[in-house]
């Protein structure tokens, strides 16, 4: 994907801030204090099928009728490969061969894990990253919704994004280039409409926006009936009860199935081992989220779930210097989101698909 | 038990280090070509499959398109066996053995496919039946898991089993093989379809999202699978000394001019949609046949396949050609060609291109995804090799069990051939 920056020096980004178009974020359930108690909480250390943060609501493997769990066998193989830890592996080497799915691990299994990434982290970019877990608040399900008569295409979100979730960057000098960015600005011409075949995700003019065209950024829809997530192997990406798709990404195998399956071109692998220098690194993640990843795994927008699940909004809503991005809570019945599907025309990409996306495209005026 | 065993494994090798000079050039390529493709996936594996051309836009290529097609080989090379039954044609058990192992040796290029496809070969064991996290039964691709292990099985067992009889001079038991045999075909009729399924079932990929799909592949490959095994026959009963009747593979040659007449009649049926109904869907079509926007990469290969399999259809068709034995390999040969385009490339990439925001990233693949597919094929073409040098010895009686003396065998009750 070529690195098209638009030359944005007509536009102040400071001019319009995306939290002040609206005073009512309704993404406050969940703060850091919420998920420390969380993880605290007295649990049952024996519970199998427990999971990081919800023990009871996610649907049991198709093996868990048999009697040997994956943990277990996990365990015996741990047996055979201490042999090798005795001959001079790290432990954290060895954890590796021990994984299990996040979705399966108990509270304490995932404080461990957490810190074990912690410890990687470190020695890989030598810098102090910290790996939450933050879990989704009762009672929330997230929406966006993206002003298509406001975005003038300077692709502001784009970096910010890129900046905030430790996508792999340019890397023109190195061996392999291969930059990740999330979101994908299309430009269209008025004159068409909203016609993907004739959309152009690289213009690059002098100025935004062009004469006669508009702009219509596209990165993961958080659908609510994802075909994504059904068809993936493994069982490696999931919607959380938040409503976020995420991914596993010391589950994933890197089939690639999941981005075939998605309509909107939302997913990204890492065809190469992921450029990220260390004066790069934004140290605030969440393990589903933005956390650096490796090669051979896929990754996507997750509406910032570090920063949305601890009452932020996600940095391009932030950053969007005309203020044509909204983000709320869909279940806030005097949220912004609400307020938009109420009062505005609202265009659903793909809608005949029935992914059911909860990013809604609207006309502001 | 254990000294049978030996026997046999110290037959077989005798039999795979002897042969003649042409087998041991046959196998020295072999081995060539597959130290080759090691060498490539070795940089693969260190570098990530940014070696390929695939990127996000084509995010599946030409591994997955090998993947499709061979499937379609191991589906059609064991319904052989049903004409083989009912016309009675000669060495019944040798003609199963050969549609057999040929499924056998397709199936484990299948998985060789889909294992230098994956980006982290690494975590094989999460999509092991059991041991990983199997998204079964939601995702196709478990579906495609479980019923590509269990079709290797089953071959694996009915193969074993008609071998390891033979080895003691013995008829394969009719109650174990023929039950298996006729299941094997609707396991082969499955493993195909679901395959198609992993492609169909995508809404977001229009030019997949069909339901001609499944009985479009299954079509084809009832034309590319036995078009491997005429040859096969021809070969092996020049150079193994099989007993095969020009009548069998006159008649197999009948049976796949309707299968390729019924090819050409799906993608007749699939053009006529596309073109005259003329929706946005139809950018796929164009792209592969015509080319879009200037991205006329496909269109040599699209033509070439529709060609290859309409001269086949003549060919297999008019009983002057297909008598002939020249003329008839000649459309084998195009027949392969014809299918191997249209089930690998000619299918996956043009499903994705252009990508669903409507942008055109053409993809050609690299040398190194050549070499690498180049050293899957090698490892299926030498295992085939290997286990046919080893079956047709045994099933001809060559190879067998030599009691030691004195050693007192088991009457055997009386059974006939099929
Ligand atoms: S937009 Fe794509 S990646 Fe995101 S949830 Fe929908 S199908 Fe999945
Ligand atoms: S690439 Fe990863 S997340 Fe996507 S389907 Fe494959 S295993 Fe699942």
């Amino acid at each position: 994907m070529a690195d098209t920056s638009p030359n944005p020096q007509d536009l102040d980004p400071n001019a319009v801030h995306g939290c002040a178009s609206g005073g009512s974020c309704g993404c406050s359930g969940g703060t850091d204090d919420v998920s420390e108690a969380d993880m605290d909480a007295p649990m049952d250390g024996n519970q199998v099928m427990g999971t990081y943060y919800d023990g009871g609501k996610i649907e049991n493997r198709s093996m868990g009728g048999l009697a040997l769990t994956r943990r277990e066998f996990a365990t015996s193989m741990g047996i055979v490969t201490g042999a090798i830890a005795a001959a001079g592996c790290s432990g954290d080497a060895l954890e590796v061969f021990k994984q299990t799915r996040l979705r399966e691990m108990t509270q304490p299994q995932v404080k461990e894990f957490l810190a074990r990434l912690e410890r990687e982290y470190k020695a890989k970019y030598n810098t102090d990253i910290t790996v939450g877990a933050t879990p989704p608040a009762e009672g929330v399900k997230f929406a966006y919704a993206l002003d298509l008569s406001r975005c003038i295409g300077c692709r502001r979100c784009v970096h910010a994004c890129v900046k905030e979730n430790n996508q792999s960057r340019p890397n023109p000098e190195g061996e392999h280039n291969n930059p990740i960015q999330w979101i994908k600005v299309l430009e269209m011409e008025k004159e068409k409409g909203i016609n993907l075949e004739e959309a152009d995700p690289y213009y690059n003019p002098d100025k935004v926006p062009r004469e006669g065209h508009f702009y219509m950024p596209v990165a993961c829809q958080q659908c609510e009936n994802p075909p994504c997530t059904k068809v993936c192997p493994v069982q490696a990406t999931w919607k959380e009860a938040d409503g976020i798709v995420v991914i596993d990404y010391d589950w994933c195998i890197g089939c690639r199935y999941c981005m075939v399956a998605c309509p909107y071109g939302a997913r990204r692998f890492n065809w190469a081992e992921p450029h990220l220098p260390q004066k790069d690194i934004n140290p605030n993640t969440h393990v589903l989220g933005n956390r650096p990843r490796s090669k051979g795994v896929v990754e996507k927008c997750t509406w910032c779930i570090q920063r949305v699940r601890n009452g932020r909004y996600p940095a391009c809503v932030e950053i969007c210097p005309v203020g044509a991005r909204k983000f709320g809570n869909l279940n806030d019945p005097h949220g912004e989101i609400r307020a938009v599907l109420e009062n505005k025309r609202v265009y659903i990409l793909k809608e005949d698909l029935n992914t059911q996306p909860k990013f809604f495209y609207f006309f502001g005026v | 038990m254990l000294n049978k065993l030996f026997q046999f494994i110290k037959g077989a090798v005798h039999h795979i280090t002897h042969g003649g000079r042409v087998y041991y050039m046959w196998v020295a390529f072999l081995l060539l070509l597959i130290a080759w493709g090691g060498y490539g996936y070795s940089n693969q594996f260190r570098e990530g499959l940014i070696v390929t051309s695939m990127r996000d836009q084509v995010m599946w290529g030409f591994y997955i398109g090998n993947f499709t097609f061979l499937v379609g080989v191991a589906a059609a090379a064991v319904v052989l066996v049903i004409p083989a039954y009912i016309y009675h044609w000669g060495p019944i058990y040798e003609i199963v053995i050969i549609g057999e192992l040929l499924a056998i040796s397709a199936i484990i290029m299948c998985l060789g496919f889909v294992s230098v496809d994956i980006g982290r070969p690494d975590r094989f064991t999460h999509i092991m039946p059991l041991i990983g996290s199997l998204n079964w039964p939601r995702s196709m691709l478990a579906w495609d898991v479980l019923v590509l292990n269990m079709y290797l099985i089953l071959n694996v067992s009915i193969v074993s089993h008609i071998l390891w009889r033979a080895f003691h001079g013995r008829e394969p038991s009719k109650g174990f093989v023929v039950p298996l045999v006729l299941f094997s075909i609707p396991a082969a009729v499955s493993i195909h379809s679901v395959t198609a399924f992993l492609y169909s079932g995508l809404g977001g990929r229009p030019f997949w999202n069909d339901a001609i799909l499944a009985p479009r592949f299954l079509a084809s490959a009832f034309c590319s699978g036995p078009a491997i095994i005429l040859i096969l026959l021809q070969i092996l009963r020049k150079t193994a000394g099989l007993n095969i009747k020009d009548a069998a593979i006159q008649k197999i040659a009948e049976l796949m001019a309707y299968a390729i007449a019924i090819n050409l009649f799906f993608l007749g049926a699939e053009l006529f949609k596309e073109y005259y109904s003329d929706t946005n869907h139809i950018t796929h079509a164009q792209y592969l046949y015509f080319g879009l926007k200037g991205a006329t990469g496909l269109g040599i290969y699209a033509w070439t396949s529709v060609a290859a399999n309409v001269v086949a259809l003549v060919l297999f068709l008019v009983p002057a050609t297909r008598n002939n034995f020249f003329t008839l390999n000649v459309g084998c040969v195009l027949l392969y060609v014809g299918v191997y385009i249209e089930k690998g490339i000619g299918l996956v990439i043009p499903g994705l291109t252009p990508d669903t925001l409507g942008e055109i990233y053409e993809y050609v693949p690299t040398r190194h995804e050549m070499q690498v597919a180049a050293g899957v094929f090698g490892l299926g073409f030498l295992a085939f090799t290997v286990m046919i040098k080893v079956a047709i010895p045994v099933a001809l009686g060559k190879l067998t069990y030599k009691p030691r003396d004195g050693e007192v065998l088991p009457a055997e009750p009386v059974e006939h051939a099929v």
